[in-house]
């Protein structure tokens, strides 16, 4: 059931919630909160992926979005039971109240289970220091979802704290696990690596800065190449290359030494399907925060020498 | 079914009449537990009709009664109402209540049955039983009971507890005096009974091997509400503390009762309230907050000191958590944590039992990063029932673990809705049953636990820690469990 509630506050929802529940029965079982920070213009997509996520993960989704109304109110949407196995409670903030989200947000976190934050385009500079960050446990934010990727990502690793985690990362978890397969299955001494990328992609320059931290080489970006996304991986030594090249955003030709080039499905996921991925593991992770340093490490390296920012 | 008797309700204009005694009263004559032979009095400082009155409760049932309001129940209760305008000093006034109740008693049969419910305040307790008395309203002919209904605060603090008590017993005896902690009617309460002593699994975890340590939280989002003059100066601990999350500590670990009757019940809570002490050093185990300006539930609230009627150096505490261990074989070394407070995030009031982890996980110290301890928790209110978390594999991972809840909910095991506490509490008066009403004996064991701790507190030249509306407390509390290597749950 769908419950629509104006000019009400963090008691009324939680009121109006214990009704609908018990209407369809019981929303036990759900696994962590799940606060979702929109804007209005991303409110439908965000939606759908909560939808999504919910399937997998049945949980309590708050969506945060900001009306434009000049009263000091909070309009709230309550749905349980309607198309996915947990409670989604879409929050719309108008006037001075948008200032005090967070105010609203506590008494309806879950008790006891994990928070997790999740910032759909654009998200603060720190996102464990903003007000509503500082109450999850995990904050998930999406460098693709800002005008500017690369400089997103690049203020998302400055200001990394432990439990962030960006979509970008996500986006590479194929990509990554083709790669180390590759070196496993053909043993080489990684010399250099060679890397292509569309000219905004994020993921490229995290990629990039995972080789280079987890194979101590020099990685090479070329942002020149057609096709969408990232384009092609070269691990080189001196006699030998391991290739992934994918110019559609979908299938890959991947080539070994002594091995006949052959076709690896790669494709380029959805935002849904890479939050439900993102939602299983809900400690940080080292290897990602190691990556982000060395995505700073790279930028200041080619900043110091004079290069400007690098690719 | 009750037998033959009159409710006189002192205080009916009261929030408390209004909101709860009297729905509840209607409440237990709709499910039929109340007899033909029933009179409801009403005594106030107003000068009003019998018709007036009638209306009030009519108003008061309709808005506020849990079950559906049908006319022919309302005529039946209806017959037996009276008003007695009249103030508590005033001896004409009880004159007129006597001259109402012999009335009652002839015209409706209450059989000559009389129960006081003394809905006012604490102060106005001393001079409400002597005027009973005085009136020989107090006196009971053969064949026939009286008794006397008081809310807490009991006292505030082991001397005036002892005081009122002896005041009481001058009127009348032991066994009439119903002392209401409203939450030992509740439901959940109850069933915290048959959860310990009905079933065989929780028992052998219920102790010092399994238990590591247990929080007890009764949380409330709104600030004093226009309270002023009751709360300053008694403040959170002796509000709550005192009464209703001691006796919730006292049935969560004492032992076994011989039965459930009164005297059995008590003995066990007694003796595990005599077995608890708080730590030594109260500077590190307790915390005492004040709730300051700020943005509750989305909601722009005024601080403590800024409330109406509330002196601007008020050193009142509205949050209020003490430490407090069981010196007993079954408890040893397992601290009980007790908070409460006003303008937290949301009302809410459980006992959590949190158990240790296990002696070894085979896993990956990766894979177990998110799994936590498991825990047994209470739900008191709202959403009444109990939560037993533990940890389960994530599905499409090697071997991730994480922390999944089972859930039991009252509400959709048991389709009908719960009495109130009130209608449990109220019936219980009439029926003359003593179980759920904690014993002179254990306020006076808990004022013992609080006493040295709000001496303490008074004695401190600092005022209460300044916590924003809308947050979990103050951060000395925080630092409270911190340094026992625990944190509050977020309840």
């Amino acid at each position: 059931m769908i419950v629509n509630l104006t000019n009400t506050n963090a008691a009324g929802v939680q009121q109006a919630l214990g009704r609908a529940r018990h209407h369809v029965g019981a929303a036990s079982g759900l696994v962590f909160t799940l606060v979702v920070l929109a804007e209005l213009s991303e409110y439908d997509e965000a939606l759908a992926a909560c939808v999504e996520a919910g399937r997998e993960h049945p949980s309590r989704i708050l969506l945060l979005t900001n009306g434009r109304a000049r009263a000091d109110r909070l309009d709230a949407s309550i749905r349980a039971g309607e198309d996915s196995p947990g409670e989604i409670i879409a929050l719309k903030f108008h006037g001075a109240l948008q200032h005090h989200r967070e105010s609203v947000v506590l008494p309806l976190l879950l008790p006891d289970l994990p928070v997790i934050c999740w910032w759909p385009g654009r998200s603060p500079k720190a996102p464990g220091m903003d007000p509503i960050g500082r109450l999850a446990d995990r904050r998930i934010t999406d460098a693709m979802g800002d005008p500017d990727p690369i400089a997103a990502l690049e203020v998302r690793a400055r200001n990394y704290c432990e439990g962030d985690t960006d979509l970008t990362w996500t986006r590479l978890t194929r990509w990554r696990g083709l790669l180390a397969a590759a070196l496993d299955a053909y043993p080489m001494d990684v010399t250099r690596v060679g890397l292509s990328a569309s000219p905004t992609n994020a993921a490229g320059t995290l990629l990039a800065a995972w080789l280079s931290h987890r194979l101590d080489v020099p990685v090479a970006v070329d942002r020149g190449k057609p096709g969408v996304g990232i384009t092609g991986v070269v691990l080189g030594s001196e006699t030998d290359e391991i290739r992934v090249m994918r110019t559609d955003g979908n299938l890959a030709e991947f080539s070994a030494p002594g091995l006949p080039s052959r076709l690896v499905a790669l494709p380029r996921r959805d935002v849904n399907t890479l939050l439900a991925e993102e939602l299983r593991r809900l400690d940080d992770d080292p290897i990602y925060a190691e990556a982000m340093a060395s995505v700073v490490r790279r930028i200041d390296r080619a900043v110091s020498r004079g290069r400007g920012r690098p690719e | 079914m009750a037998g033959p008797s009159a409710l006189v309700l002192f205080g009916v204009t009261g929030d408390l009449a209004r909101k709860k005694l009297l729905p509840a009263v209607y409440d237990l004559a709709n499910r039929g537990l109340l007899p033909p032979g029933f009179g409801l009095v009403g005594f106030a400082r107003r000068d009003w009709a019998a018709e007036h009155f009638a209306e009030l409760v009519a108003e008061s049932v309709r808005t506020h009664a849990r079950t559906e309001f049908r006319e022919d129940v309302w005529k039946q209760l209806l017959e037996g109402i009276r008003f007695v305008p009249g103030e508590l000093h005033d001896n004409e006034s009880f004159e007129r209540l006597k001259r109402t109740l012999t009335d009652l008693d002839e015209s409706q049969g209450t059989g000559g049955n009389h129960a006081f419910y003394l809905s006012v305040p604490p102060s106005a307790f001393d001079m409400t039983v002597a005027q009973l008395r005085r009136h020989g309203l107090a006196d009971r002919p053969k064949g026939s009971w009286r008794r006397v209904v008081i809310e807490k605060p009991f006292g505030h603090d082991l001397a005036s507890a002892r005081e009122l008590e002896k005041k009481l017993a001058k009127a009348f005896a032991p066994a009439s005096i119903f002392r209401i902690d409203h939450y030992l009617g509740k439901e959940t309460v109850q069933n915290l009974l048959a959860f310990r002593f009905a079933n065989t699994m929780f028992e052998p975890i219920w102790n010092r091997t399994y238990i590591d340590h247990v929080q007890i939280t009764m949380a409330e989002d709104i600030g004093i509400a226009g309270r002023a003059g009751y709360y300053d100066g008694i403040g959170a601990a002796r509000d709550v503390i005192q009464n209703h999350l001691l006796q919730l500590l006292a049935l969560t670990a004492m032992e076994e009762p011989a039965s459930f009757g009164a005297d059995n019940l008590s003995a066990e809570k007694r003796k595990v309230l005599a077995a608890a002490r708080t730590p030594a050093d109260f500077d590190l185990h307790t915390a005492r907050g004040q709730y300051a300006t700020g943005w509750a539930g989305g909601v722009e609230v005024p601080g403590y000191l800024e409330e109406q009627g509330i002196p601007a150096d008020s050193r009142t505490d509205t949050y209020a958590a003490i430490r407090v261990d069981i010196d007993n074989r079954r408890w040893a070394g397992v601290p009980f944590y007790l908070r409460t407070g006003k303008r937290l995030p949301r009302r809410v009031t459980e006992v959590a039992l949190n158990l240790r982890r296990a002696p070894h996980l085979p896993f990956n110290g990766t894979d177990v990063r998110a799994l936590g301890n498991n825990a047994l928790v209470l739900r008191i209110q709202p959403d009444e029932g109990i939560t037993l978390r533990f940890g389960a594999k994530v599905p499409a991972t090697p071997m991730e673990l994480r922390d999944v809840n089972m859930d039991f909910g009252y509400g959709t095991s048991f389709a009908e809705s719960s009495p109130e506490a009130y209608e449990r509490l109220l019936l219980d008066v009439l029926l003359g049953s003593e179980p759920l009403f904690p014993q002179p004996e254990e306020v006076e064991l808990s004022w013992e636990i609080l006493d040295p701790v709000l001496d303490h507190w008074a004695a401190l030249d600092t005022p209460p820690e300044r916590y924003a509306s809308g947050t979990w407390g103050p951060q000395s509390a925080f630092d409270m469990l911190a340094r026992d290597g625990f944190t509050w749950r977020r309840a």
